[in-house]
């Protein structure tokens, strides 16, 4: 198996704040459809002049909705994402945020809380030692980037759907929200949060989380592509209104199932 | 007798409709395609290189993704149309087939001597004949290996088959330079020769 290391972006954190500069879009105008060449050939042959502007875009936005449906029309519960050995484990994992390694949220573990929010019987907060002591179990999976890279992690936490039951989560409601330290946001929907593979994660190569992969708390999905796997989470709530998160308000398709 | 006389009012159709209409949808689909593809390729490079932002469509990874996942569908549902007609109407059979190794090494000494004819456009040559041929093979594998990087949970058997997700990804990429090197060869001959070009429009 090809495994194309080198290229991991990642793993240059000084890289990464450059690509990340030059990937967020301009607010007012978020360009999606720019594109030169490409995009010259494509208005000739549709034909119309169509392609650039605001009528694309929200015809874009349409598919891309549209995808939601069919991602989660074809997930599965059962369907379990693949395991790998120890010694598949990529070393070192990269990095990979919106900001360099050095700005990632420092949390203390000693204050720290879970909250806990939206359609749920039992709305306490959640101290770390709290969440420590839920049942625990390990996973190697693959976690694989919007960007295309990928790297092979091994997590330690608490199967997510167990603590749905636990706070008397409406599991019939649609979608987790989650709110990072940073104030990163992302959502999921119920199917996601019930897979058995979703992990409230503690621990990294069998130690702590480290910082950089999300100290105290991670939501380790490994059927979502890695943006959709919150670090640093101190929030989460149970909704039936569409919540989007932050790289998807910015056009990053929303299921993104693997 | 009748077939005759038909055949001398009206020249023969090359290239029937359905042809006409997937090869221009297929064209509008693997355009953009490609122009995204590149999008996506250059947020996490395989290789040592990038593509020119100005010929990347999307506009930064996102735009590039939706115009991926929107076009996939155009290709998808044209190219499984295109091939259960070429099939079932057993043009694929009549126009690819044989193709003898004989056949290609003249064909090839002659448009190398700039004598390879194309007189009568129904027909292929043998290179014609293994391009279209390699063209619909790389357009199979295109959309098996972009499966598979896109759903190697759901369609992990798949992904396997092409050696796991990143190994799909050089297979993905190796497949689009397929294509692309088909796509300049094939453009720069319905230039050569406009008549080409005048039978995949009006069919004759």
């Amino acid at each position: 198996m090809a495994r194309i290391r080198k290229a991991v972006p990642g793993v240059d954190p000084k890289l990464l704040v450059k690509d990340a500069a030059k990937l967020l879009p301009d607010p007012a105008r978020r360009a999606f459809l720019r594109g030169g060449v490409s995009l010259g050939a494509v208005a000739f042959l549709a034909g119309c002049d169509i392609v650039d502007g605001p009528t694309a875009e929200n015809a874009l936005s349409k598919i891309s909705f549209f995808n939601d449906r069919v991602q989660a029309w074809i997930f599965g519960l059962n369907r379990l994402a693949p395991t790998y050995p120890e010694s598949a484990i990529t070393k070192p994992f990269p990095f990979n945020a919106y900001y360099s390694e050095d700005e990632a949220p420092v949390v203390n573990g000693d204050t720290y809380k879970l909250k806990v929010s939206g359609l749920v019987q039992e709305k306490k907060s959640w101290a770390l030692p709290e969440l420590y002591a839920l049942p625990q179990e390990k996973q190697i999976t693959r976690h694989i980037c919007v960007e295309g890279w990928s790297a092979i992690g091994s997590w330690t936490g608490a199967r997510f759907s167990d603590f749905l039951q636990r706070i008397g989560a409406d599991t019939k409601a649609k979608y987790v929200g989650f709110v990072c330290a940073e104030g990163y946001t992302t959502s999921i929907d119920m199917p996601t949060a019930l897979h058995p593979q979703t992990q409230m994660t503690f621990k990294f190569a069998d130690q702590i989380l480290p910082r950089a992969y999300g100290y105290p708390m991670k939501i380790r999905i490994p059927t979502k592509l890695g943006f959709k796997n919150p670090k640093y989470v101190t929030e989460m709530y149970v909704t039936n209104d569409y919540p989007g998160g932050y790289w998807e308000d910015m056009g990053y398709n929303w299921f993104s199932g693997l | 007798m009748t077939s005759a006389a038909a055949t001398i009012k009206k020249p023969k159709v090359i290239h029937p409709r359905w042809v006409r209409i997937t090869h221009w949808l297929n064209a509008l689909a693997m355009i953009v395609m490609i122009g995204s593809g590149w999008q996506i390729y250059n947020a996490s490079p395989l290789f040592d290189f990038v593509f020119p932002r100005s010929i990347a469509l999307g506009g930064w990874l996102a735009g590039g993704i939706m115009w991926h996942f929107a076009a996939m569908w155009l290709l998808v549902i044209n190219g499984l149309v295109y091939l259960t007609l070429g099939i079932a109407s057993g043009r694929f059979r009549r126009k690819l087939f044989p193709i003898r190794f004989g056949d290609l090494v003249c064909n090839v000494r002659d448009a190398f001597a700039f004598r390879l004819s194309h007189e009568d456009l129904s027909v292929y040559n043998a290179i014609q004949r293994l391009l279209y041929l390699g063209v619909i093979l790389a357009g199979i594998v295109i959309v098996l290996s972009g499966l598979s990087i896109w759903k190697p949970m759901q369609l992990q058997e798949l992904t396997a088959l092409f050696g796991g997700y990143d190994s799909a990804r050089v297979v993905h990429f190796l497949a689009m330079s397929a294509i692309v090197g088909f796509l300049a060869v094939h453009v720069l001959l319905a230039i050569l020769v406009p008549k080409s070009l005048k039978a995949m429009i009006i069919g004759r």
